[in-house]
């Protein structure tokens, strides 16, 4: 069976490409230490030695619209061109293309079914910055094949924080169920407090650092229980109006498991949002 | 009220760079014109498959007219899309970073929690 050989959860910072590779004056002076913390976050895949990766995002109204709106979806298909017009225009990111994994996707497109979910599927999906955000940070080669699972954390109604949790646990049964002798990483990207088009944007910190601070003790710690204890659909609107993108968050610790301490924790404070961090070895200790 | 049509409007806008700088010129005319031939089209089906009953209502006519993005707002608006595409006309204008988003914050700060319901 295929071995889970790293479990990561990111926030995905549109800004990082543009603020990493820019220089002279238009080099903001957050972006060092930004790059220094993202080559440390970087090493953590790398010394796991993954072979393909699943990648946990969101569109964000970009191939889904309100009029077919999937709450979630696998990607299965040989490619998946990336990034849309408004990306470029708004963050400068380059368009890519993604080598897909498609028999991991059918694999779990199958099984999850049978699991209890109804899964949606997609044979052409352009993927957007919530999943090329975490392989320009992550795995800036590109090399590796992935299976991209888009979650709805952005048109109500909104699936609750438990499903999230569940379907993680699920993908996590289900690459390691899967009859290959290749090392898989999963990888998912969400976000903390975040407000996008309210009065609480773009202030110096995020929108609501208390909560930051509460929501990064739940991963590291594992602490799925106390989380779930404590947010609901409802309480995420207090943090920022897209807290809900923490539910990818949500979705991740129910991959790495209750209790589960994560390996290597970061934050870094920014302007609008707080960065995280964080990579679970599921053995035990380091690869 | 139709948010839905307002997401609409935004979303099909947002995503062609000729339709965002038209609307930045030509509010009016550019929402006069989508409303008559483009609002009733279903994406990826072709004119001749396309709905009969979509039409704004007076006020929100008027605030996309009007590049109201407060009124917007307090619509229910999907202020994700709303924002993205203000940001595509507006934050040119600006010359401070970020000067566009901090003003656009501003402009809503006499909202308080709970926000105006999204779903749609």
């Amino acid at each position: 069976m295929a071995e889970l050989v790293a479990v990561i959860a990111s926030t995905h910072h549109p800004f990082y490409y543009r603020a990493s590779t820019a220089t002279g004056e238009d080099r903001p002076p957050f972006a060092d230490e930004w790059v220094r913390k993202v080559l440390a976050f970087r090493e953590t895949l790398t010394r796991a030695r993954p072979d393909v990766l699943v990648m946990v995002g969101s569109d964000h109204f970009h191939q889904f619209w309100l009029d077919n709106m999937p709450q979630f979806l696998v990607g299965k298909a040989p490619f998946y061109d990336a990034n849309w017009y408004n990306e470029e225009r708004e963050f400068g990111l380059p368009r890519m293309l993604l080598t897909g994994q498609e028999d991991l996707s059918e694999h779990i497109l199958r099984e999850g079914i049978d699991a209890g979910f109804d899964l949606a599927f997609s044979n052409e999906l352009r993927i957007d910055h919530s999943i090329t955000c975490p392989i320009i940070t992550l795995r800036p080669e590109n090399d590796l094949p992935i299976v991209p699972i888009y979650t709805n954390i952005f048109a109500p109604p909104l699936p609750r924080p438990k499903r999230f949790v569940e379907l993680g646990r699920t993908i996590r049964q289900l690459v390691e169920s899967w009859p290959s002798d290749l090392r898989v990483a999963v990888i998912g990207t969400g976000h903390l407090s975040l407000e996008l088009g309210g009065p609480r944007q773009f202030g110096p910190h995020g929108p609501d650092p208390e909560f930051d601070a509460k929501a990064v003790e739940w991963i590291a710690n594992g602490d799925i229980e106390g989380c779930l204890a404590e947010v609901t659909l409802d309480s995420l609107h207090k943090p920022g109006n897209a807290t809900h993108g923490f539910m990818d968050f949500m979705l991740m610790m129910g991959v790495a498991g209750e209790g589960e301490k994560a390996d290597y924790v970061d934050t870094y404070d920014l302007f609008h949002t707080m960065e995280a961090y964080f990579t679970w070895y599921p053995r035990g200790g380091r690869p | 009220m139709s948010k839905y049509l307002l997401n609409k409007f935004l979303f099909t806008v947002d995503r062609d760079p000729e339709l965002v700088e038209r609307y930045r010129e030509d509010p009016r005319g550019t929402v006069d014109w989508w409303e008559s031939t483009q609002a009733n089209l279903i994406l990826n089906c072709h004119g001749g498959e396309a709905s009969t009953w979509l039409r704004f209502e007076d006020a929100e006519r008027e605030a996309l007219a009007s590049h109201d993005y407060v009124k917007l707002f307090e619509m229910g608006a999907h202020p994700f899309l709303t924002l993205t595409l203000f940001i595509a006309m507006f934050e040119r204008d600006y010359e401070e970073p970020l000067g566009f988003q901090k003003e656009y914050a501003r402009k809503l700060g006499h909202m308080s929690l709970p926000y105006p319901d999204i779903a749609t």
